[in-house]
C-alpha cells in the first residue's frame, strides 16, 4: 500500500483549489465571504460590514446582501464537490467553468443581525445537466436558521473540460 | 391618505430605499415609484462580477436590485401604512445580463392581504425585450400598532 501523503501536502493543495475557486470571482471578494474547510466540508462565512445594511432603524442586514451570500456559498459549494476527485487526484486544475443559476428561492426565516453571519451547502442532486442545491444560513446558533435558499444549476458541459 | 400625502410619502420611500447602505453600495437609482410599482436601476461595475470568463454580473447582485425594487413596490402601494420584510422571493435567471450595460428592474405589487403584500418583478438590460430574470415574492406587513 503506498504511504499517505503528508498532511501539509494534502491540506496545501486543497487550499489552493479552494483559494483559486472563491478568488476568481469578483463578486465575492466585494461581498467581503471566504470559506472556512474542514476536509471536504465548507462553511461559507460572511464577516458583517457596516455596507451590508437594509435597514438602517433595525438595523437589519439587506435581504439581497443574504441572498447573494447564500448563492456564493451554493455555487462554491457545488463546484467544489464537482472537482473534488480532480482536486484529490493531484489533477492540474483548469481554469474554474462555473455552473449557471437557473433559479433561485429564498426565504427569509429571521432578520439578519449586524454581525458575522455563517452558510452551509448540501448537494441534494447533480446529474450530468443539472444540480439541485440546498443552503443554509445563520448567525448565532446554527440551530436558528435567519434563511435558506434552494437554487438549481446548470452544470458545465463535460465536452468542454480540458481532458487531465 | 390624500393623493398629495401619498406623493409625499412616496418620495419619503424613494430617498430611504436609495440611501440603504447596500443600495447605495451598489449605486442603485429609484427610477420611478407610485401606485404599488417601482423601477430601479443598477449600473455595471466590475465589481459585481459573478464569471470573469464572460464579465457577467454575479446573480446575487440581480437578487439584491429585484429585492430592493419590490420592497419599494410594496411601501408605495396605497393599502400599505406599514413596515415590510421579505419573507421570500424567488427568481428566475433567464439570461446573462449583458457586460457593460446597467440592469434596471421593475416590480408591482399585485396584491395585499392585512399581514402580506405579494409581488412580481422583471429585471431587464438594454434589451428590454429579453427579460435578464423575473422574480416572484411575499413581503411581510408588519402593523406599526403591534410594534
Amino acid at each position: 500500500m503506498p504511504r499517505p501523503e503528508p498532511v501539509d501536502v494534502v491540506k496545501a493543495r486543497r487550499d489552493a483549489a479552494l483559494d483559486a475557486l472563491v478568488g476568481y470571482v469578483p463578486y465575492i471578494k466585494f461581498l467581503g465571504v471566504h470559506f472556512d474547510r474542514r476536509g471536504d466540508e465548507l462553511t461559507a462565512v460572511l464577516p458583517y460590514a457596516e455596507a451590508h445594511i437594509g435597514n438602517a432603524a433595525l438595523p437589519a442586514i439587506h435581504g439581497g446582501v443574504t441572498a447573494s451570500f447564500l448563492e456564493i456559498a451554493a455555487i462554491v459549494h457545488l463546484n467544489w464537490s464537482l472537482s473534488w476527485d480532480q482536486i484529490e487526484q493531484g489533477a492540474e486544475m483548469s481554469k474554474p467553468r462555473l455552473p449557471k443559476t437557473i433559479d433561485f428561492t429564498i426565504d427569509y426565516l429571521r432578520s439578519g443581525l449586524p454581525r458575522d453571519a455563517y452558510a452551509r451547502a448540501r448537494v441534494i442532486r447533480a446529474g450530468r445537466r443539472y444540480a439541485s442545491v440546498h443552503v443554509e444560513g445563520w448567525q448565532d446558533n446554527r440551530d436558528r436558521l435567519f434563511a435558506q435558499a434552494t437554487a438549481h444549476f446548470l452544470l458545465p458541459d463535460p465536452q468542454g473540460r480540458d481532458a487531465g | 391618505m390624500a393623493e398629495r400625502d401619498q406623493a409625499q410619502h412616496d418620495a419619503l420611500v424613494g430617498k430611504t430605499l436609495a440611501s440603504m447602505p447596500y443600495a447605495r453600495a451598489l449605486s442603485m437609482t429609484m427610477d420611478h415609484l407610485g401606485g404599488g410599482q417601482a423601477q430601479m436601476t443598477m449600473p455595471y461595475s466590475e465589481d459585481l462580477i459573478g464569471d470573469p470568463d464572460t464579465g457577467v454580473v454575479h446573480g446575487g447582485a440581480v437578487s439584491a436590485l429585484l429585492d430592493t425594487c419590490a420592497g419599494a413596490a410594496v411601501l408605495c402601494h396605497p393599502q400599505v401604512k406599514a413596515a415590510t420584510a421579505t419573507l421570500n422571493l424567488r427568481i428566475d435567471y433567464m439570461r446573462p445580463a449583458t457586460p457593460g450595460q446597467s440592469i434596471t428592474a421593475e416590480a408591482t405589487c399585485y396584491h395585499v392581504t392585512r399581514s402580506v403584500a405579494f409581488i412580481r418583478a422583471t429585471a431587464v438590460d438594454a434589451d428590454s425585450d429579453r427579460p435578464v430574470a423575473t422574480a416572484t415574492g411575499a413581503f411581510t406587513l408588519q402593523q406599526t400598532a403591534m410594534g
